[in-house]
């Protein structure tokens, strides 16, 4: 049995910037990865729906608007409604420092700001679900 | 979660065990043959439509208006919508899902991104299971969207009761309309973008073609179709004809058309009693591929890692050609090197 990490890269809220998102999907990709993109101005309802359907391992969260405290909490209350509470958060973009430790205690695994190298993503996500759940 | 209890629970309409099952088929579970044994039975009501043509003809936009069409009629509706993968790194970006964002929050809508992890034809290795799970939960539509194909990227009519071919204005002349290969697998033709310059030339083109090669065409579709109708006399009236036409998807444009269309062809299949068989060559293929994987899968495991290193150097060092050895191992002679 082979398996393939699958991740959902969505753009959540009222945000145009996509550009980061892209690039992570394109470094996942590159990385073996089978990766999702909804595209922009998703609900957390949207995401959280993609994420069940498609079965993934991963949801990147990317978020430039600054509603990441309002946002990414509610992905995270939906996968765990739907039963995904295994599946690996991690969100990216613009999030002042501060908020860094709340969002990981809301249960987000990883947050990456400007200037994070793609290599860091792909190998926060291989470490992490290489180690048994 | 075990499969028992996964399939179980899909049966019954459950989503994470429906996508859980799919994940245990794009993985090759060691449990598929049990799996599919268990959900071959509920399998044989849904109404398979493949959706496929060239990358950018709009065959994902064409899928989304589909999908709206058929909910306004009370249907539930499946998507498999199939991406490439990477011949380099394995890994996949599938983006379907952005042209099918207003169907998100319609609990009679399940769409699933599946990449082709290696599998050629236009389809994913996966999707004739993924396809018969889908069937088997009760959608009464499952919509396939191939790859975005080439010409030779035909396995989707052996897959699909209806296979829809999609083209754009301004790829080709009348040439590659006689070409061999995926205009010959279409039961319904749609021209798409219709409201850009070419279309009529697209169409003009289309239609010549079929006017002329009508018969050919359905000589061919016989070869893919095992199970057209034996009375030649009457074949002119069980035949079906190919339907041309033109379709505007970011409006939905000519929708109604295409729906009336797709019902007329499975009420055509049903009349011509041709439901199950039109996608019965599938099974022949399934059982050819996993019969030929699994014996492969025994010898090479009856293999000690001394015969595999010498049957590895063989063929690395141009020792022998690649059929001569298959040939050898068939014969049941031993491929260790004498000497």
């Amino acid at each position: 049995m082979e398996k393939k990490i699958r991740v959902l890269i969505a753009k959540p809220g009222l945000d145009g910037h996509d550009r980061g998102a892209k690039v992570i999907a394109r470094a996942l990709r590159d990385a073996g990865m089978e990766v999702i993109y909804t595209g922009l101005r998703q609900t957390a309802e949207m995401i959280a729906e993609a994420a069940l359907q498609e079965d993934v391992d991963v949801v990147g969260l990317s978020i430039l608007s600054g509603a990441h405290m309002t946002l990414v909490p509610k992905v995270l209350d939906l996968l765990n409604a739907n039963g995904q509470d295994n599946v690996l958060v991690l969100v990216g973009g613009i999030i002042p420092e501060a908020d860094i430790p709340l969002l990981k205690e809301k249960g987000v695994f990883e947050v990456f700001g400007p200037g994070a190298f793609t290599t860091e993503v792909v190998n926060t996500i291989q470490q992490a679900l290489a180690q048994p759940a | 979660m075990q499969p028992q209890e996964l399939i179980y629970k899909a049966l019954a309409g459950d989503r994470l065990a429906l996508t859980r099952l799919l994940s245990l088929f794009e993985n090759q579970t060691d449990d598929l043959a049990e799996i599919m044994e268990q959900i071959h039975p509920h399998t044989g009501k849904a109404h398979r439509i493949g959706i496929t043509g060239a990358p950018g003809t709009g065959k994902s936009t064409l899928t989304t208006c589909l999908t709206s069409a058929f909910r306004k009629q009370d249907k539930t509706v499946a998507i498999l919508a199939i991406d490439p993968s990477s011949p380099f790194s394995g890994g996949a970006l599938l983006g379907d899902r952005i042209r099918m964002r207003e169907l998100a929050g319609d609990s009679g809508v399940f769409i699933r991104s599946m990449a082709t992890r290696g599998h050629t034809g236009g389809i994913a290795s996966a999707a004739y299971q993924a396809i018969a799970l889908f069937d088997a939960v009760g959608f009464d539509i499952v919509l396939i969207e191939t790859v975005g194909a080439g010409q030779g990227e035909v396995e989707i009519a052996s897959m699909a009761h209806t296979t829809i071919v999609v083209e754009a204005p301004g790829l080709g002349d009348e040439i590659q309309a006689n070409k061999a290969g995926i205009l010959e697998i279409a039961d319904i033709f749609v021209i798409n973008k219709a409201d850009l310059p070419g279309a009529i030339q697209t169409e003009n083109a289309l239609r010549s073609v079929f006017d002329v090669n009508h018969n050919t065409v359905h000589k061919h579709l016989r070869d893919i179709d095992i199970s057209e109708p034996k009375d030649e006399s009457s074949s002119h009236e069980v035949q079906w004809h190919c339907q041309i036409l033109k379709t505007v998807a970011r409006t939905c444009e000519g929708i109604d058309n295409l729906v009336t269309a797709i019902h007329e062809h499975a009420s055509h299949l049903i009349k011509t009693d041709r439901w199950y068989a039109k996608v019965a060559l599938q099974y022949d293929r399934q059982f050819e591929s996993h019969l030929s994987k699994a014996l492969f899968a025994s010898w090479k495991a009856s293999l000690t890692p001394e015969d595999l290193d010498n049957l590895n150097k063989q063929l690395n060092c141009r020792i022998h050609a690649p059929e001569f050895l298959a040939e050898k191992v068939l014969n049941g002679v031993s491929i260790s090197q004498k000497k």
